[in-house]
């Protein structure tokens, strides 16, 4: 078996643990490139269904271009997407754009707080998240199965320990487990699966005519492009094989302090 | 352009805590050159500015967490590359405390590199962590005899301590594929061959690297593919699940272990992928049966010809890392694939310090028990039977991890023992259990009795006449010169099952118990005739799977509901209505009829002698020889 189809099969099997041990269970959908393999993973997993619900955490700040794609793909697919917003501090207007929060607290309050108020309103007590290991170092750090406590925070000091594909699935009430399915996956595996099964990935990550693309995206007051003259699938692995820049180097609110993304996570963020 | 390396080799660094690992790791990501632009410069420099030396280990932890100095107690994974493939470098805390993280760690690589400080020798982690890596299954170590810089490069410091560390793994049963003396801080037989060495003709460590192999899943061994889930999406009913040995194709005959029911395999699933006929180990898919049975998570598919082991005892190698003690007397879960059932221990045979591999003893006897950290060799005890593999034989279905409350606390592999298999016929139920054989057989009681055992099932309302049946059966099977007991239900309530109540649940329970008990009648040779109401269709069927294939009857003792009202031999019927008793079949409880019994009895037509005659037709008993010795 390839190293392609070992981790395709990996994550597949994550995936249908998940969905035994979980009775209310969704998936994060950013709209990313990460996100959008394990959508298709998903519908590998489950013989061409997602048997959950989606959850897409609306900052409204996102690039207008990735929530026609989310529209587009869940007509096509016929996806049951759940959108969350926190209204409050939109109408409030604290936010970064706007000058009145950094960074990093438009984050807690966007992203993370959003995320929160779904997983409560809907009482989901398994989030699958398409986070991996090499992307930045807390996150090398992870579970496939992760508990999050009541607080949503993660206690990376006392994980569980996971062997032989046995996860932690019990846990107690009003918590939740993020599942990882993902996790084992570098950004260029990503890259060559979605050369490998054709997956249709937002056109923001290949480069524009000013030689600038996307190569991680979020919301579009934090989020550089970066300098490419890659302009499809192929060319973004050529260019992947070569680059010793990180990943995540356009995205500026983990640069806001040196632990800033660390400590966003330990709160709860993906 | 580089030829692209298509491999990936997880490889895990383990050792005593201050051993090396982190400069190691910082050293092999420089020398391999996959180190992020002007990391290294950057270290470097803040190095520079703070007046302190530079230390390849301030490359690794800042490759980890670039602040949090809690964080690297945790294991960590990054990538690089040699020439010949990707590797994934896990690095593994070295602090006893951590024992967790280095266990999930290793657990997840194929191979390991064990760094051994040439200045301190052999320590605590360095033999702890040999033993685990062998528990935890992986057969491809290196060891690294670091820091050679400290005594002199010296080639006797070397083999002093490679054949201490030898001879200690070799009591383990871990053959090391190679030692190399290195001097991970310089460099020396990292990436280049060390000048320092010059008496060292053996690989350096990225040689050694790509020495190793990648596993390859077990595609040749017996077919186990433990079901994960069943699904229902469309109008297909799909058995998912992931081939973990072997090969599995279209027209195969499989045995779902443990509950030994039988089908065929009619298609193979996948989505968006080349449809093919078979899948071998490593593949995750559905299958599709010919003749539809019940099966669930849990159960393990094999070729018919080829079962697993089914039993709810064996041996194990277990690692404990829970807070609270793995004792004797606690009810814990155990998770083997897909299977989850209660366990206990039943008997410790020895608990190991596994740094100097010595039985540990405790002031007292009662006091046995697996603490953190320690490994033993005990016996398991399951509640329901489970199907497994031997560990050196098939290695996923030989490990297992236990539950504690709501944590995986500790693992294990099923230790090698002469387990009895279930017969490849099917036959013969009570094979499947753990059983400690006599020497007199069933065949040897038969000829002896001269007639087989059999438990005879009376089943039907309260009043439907089967306790006077029992009796009367009984009464006419002991004149014949035959060997019959009769369990009562009211006996049986009064003492064996003095602890239940009438709740679906209990009355469940109830039936197993005498099921059980049957089966040990059945097993000493005798006819047992069993007076129970019964009621659920499939606490019936559970006894008729416990039994031997062809030695359960079941009777329907039938009597319409008015004429057991009628009768009210006890007067429970007049209390039911009155709504003195509560859950009573026939009136607040229901009662399933059976659907093929071996034998109906309408005993509001039939006399007790005739119902008596019918059976004992039914069981067609001959006078057989009846002079046996053994």
């Amino acid at each position: 078996m390839d190293y392609l189809s070992k981790l395709e099969q990996q994550s597949i099997y994550i995936m249908r643990e998940a969905f035994n041990k979980f009775e209310n269970m969704a998936m994060l959908w950013s709209i990313g490139k990460d996100s959008t393999v394990l959508l298709w993973l998903a519908r590998k997993a489950f013989f061409g269904h997602v048997p959950f619900p989606l959850v897409h955490v609306d900052t409204t700040y996102k690039i207008p271009s990735m929530i026609e794609y989310r529209d587009r793909l869940c007509a096509e697919w016929k996806l049951e997407l759940v959108v969350g917003k926190n209204e409050e501090v939109l109408k409030s207007g604290i936010t970064f754009p706007n000058g009145k929060a950094t960074r990093v607290e438009c984050c807690g309050t966007l992203k993370k707080d959003g995320l929160k108020a779904v997983l409560e309103k809907h009482n989901f007590t398994g989030v699958i998240v398409g986070v991996r290991r090499d992307e930045e170092p807390t996150r090398a750090k992870e579970r496939y199965f992760s508990p999050r406590d009541k607080n949503m925070e993660w206690n990376v000091e006392d994980q569980p320990p996971e062997l032989w594909d046995q996860f932690k699935t019990d846990f107690e009430k009003g918590t939740h487990i993020r599942i990882h399915p993902l996790l084992h996956w570098t950004e260029l595996n990503v890259w060559e699966y979605i050369e490998r099964e054709n997956i249709p990935i937002i056109p923001l990550y290949f480069a524009n005519a000013d030689g600038m693309r996307y190569r991680s995206l979020g919301c579009a007051p934090c989020t550089g492009a970066i300098k490419s003259n890659a302009k499809n699938v192929r060319e973004i692995i050529e260019e992947l094989r070569h680059t010793k820049t990180p990943e995540r180097a356009g995205r500026a609110q983990d640069k806001e302090s040196e632990d800033a993304f660390e400590k966003l996570r330990r709160d709860g963020y993906m | 352009m580089n030829q692209i390396p298509t491999e990936q080799l997880k490889i895990v660094i383990v050792g005593h805590v201050d051993h090396g690992k982190s400069t190691f790791v910082g050293r092999l990501f420089h020398d391999t050159g996959s180190l992020p632009e002007g990391k290294l410069e950057q270290l470097q420099r803040i190095a520079e500015r703070r007046g302190v030396p530079f230390e390849w280990a301030n490359l690794m932890d800042a490759l980890q967490s670039e602040r949090d100095q809690n964080i690297t107690i945790d294991t960590a994974q990054i990538w690089f590359s040699t020439k010949k493939r990707q590797y994934v470098i896990i690095d593994a805390p070295g602090h006893k405390e951590f024992l967790k993280n280095m266990v999930t760690g290793a657990a997840n690589a194929e191979a390991a590199l064990l760094l051994i400080d040439a200045n301190e020798g052999v320590q605590e982690q360095s033999r702890r962590h040999g033993y685990l890596l062998n528990l935890l299954g992986i057969k491809q170590i290196a060891v690294l005899v670091n820091k050679m810089d400290l005594k002199g490069y010296s080639q006797e410091t070397y083999q002093e301590i490679e054949a201490e560390y030898r001879k200690f793994l070799k009591s383990v049963g871990v053959e090391p594929m190679q030692f190399i003396p290195i001097a991970a801080k310089h460099g020396d037989n990292i990436a280049e061959k060390s000048a320092n060495m010059p008496w060292w003709d053996g690989p350096t460590v990225i040689e050694m690297l790509d020495r190793f192999q990648v596993g390859a899943a077990p595609s040749h061994q017996s077919l186990r593919m433990p079901i994960q889930d069943v699904y229902r999406f469309d109008e297909r009913r799909i058995l998912a699940g992931r081939v973990e040995s072997g090969a599995i194709k279209v027209g195969d005959r499989l045995v779902f272990a443990p509950s030994g029911k039988t089908s065929t395999v009619k298609t193979i699933e996948r989505w968006n992928s080349p449809s093919k006929d078979s899948a071998s180990a490593g593949e995750s898919i559905g299958i599709t049966l010919s003749e539809q049975i019940f099966v669930e998570r849990g159960a393990i598919a094999a070729l018919e010809s080829d079962p697993p082991f089914e039993l709810t005892r064996f041996k194990a190698r277990v690692f404990w890392l829970g807070r609270a003690p793995f004792k004797k007397g606690k009810s814990y879960r155990l998770k083997l694939t897909t299977q989850e059932v209660e366990c206990e221990i039943e008997q410790i045979d020895r608990v190991i310090d596994s740094s100097t591999l010595e039985t540990l003893s405790r002031k007292d006897e009662k006091e046995i028990f697996v603490g953190r950290n320690e490994v033993a060799e005990l016996t398991i005890r399951t509640k329901r039977p489970v199907a497994f593999d031997i560990h050196s034989e098939i290695v996923a279905t030989g490990r297992f991890v236990i539950v504690d409350g709501l944590e995986v606390s500790g693992g294990g592999i099923v230790a090698f023992d002469r387990y009895p298999k279930r017969s490849a016929d099917g036959s013969h139920r009570s094979d499947n259990l753990y059983w400690s054989h006599g020497k007199v057989t069933a065949e040897h009681r038969a000829r002896r009795n001269g007639h087989p055992a059999r438990i005879i099932w009376l089943t039907g309302l309260s009043g439907a006449g089967k306790s006077t049946i029992a009796t009367e059966l009984e009464r006419e099977l002991f004149n014949m010169g035959k060997q019959a007991y009769v369990l009562d239900g009211d006996n049986i309530r009064h003492g064996l099952c003095s602890d239940l109540a009438f709740t679906a649940q209990d009355r469940k329970e109830n039936i197993r118990r005498v099921g059980e008990l049957a089966k040990l009648f059945v097993d000493a040779g005798i006819i047992c005739i069993t007076a129970f109401i019964s009621p659920y269709r499939a606490d019936r069927d559970l006894v008729r799977e416990m039994a031997p294939d062809g030695q359960f009857m079941e009777v329907f003792v039938n009597a319409p509901l008015e004429v057991c009202e009628q009768r009210d031999v006890k007067g429970l019927y007049a209390k039911a209505r009155a709504q003195e008793v509560k859950e009573f079949t026939g009136i607040s409880a229901p009662y399933e009829a059976p659907e093929k019994p071996e034998l109906e009895l309408r005993t509001d037509q039939l006399t007790i002698a005739e119902s008596v005659a019918k059976i004992l037709e039914f069981l067609h008993l001959q006078d057989e020889e009846t002079e046996i010795s053994i």
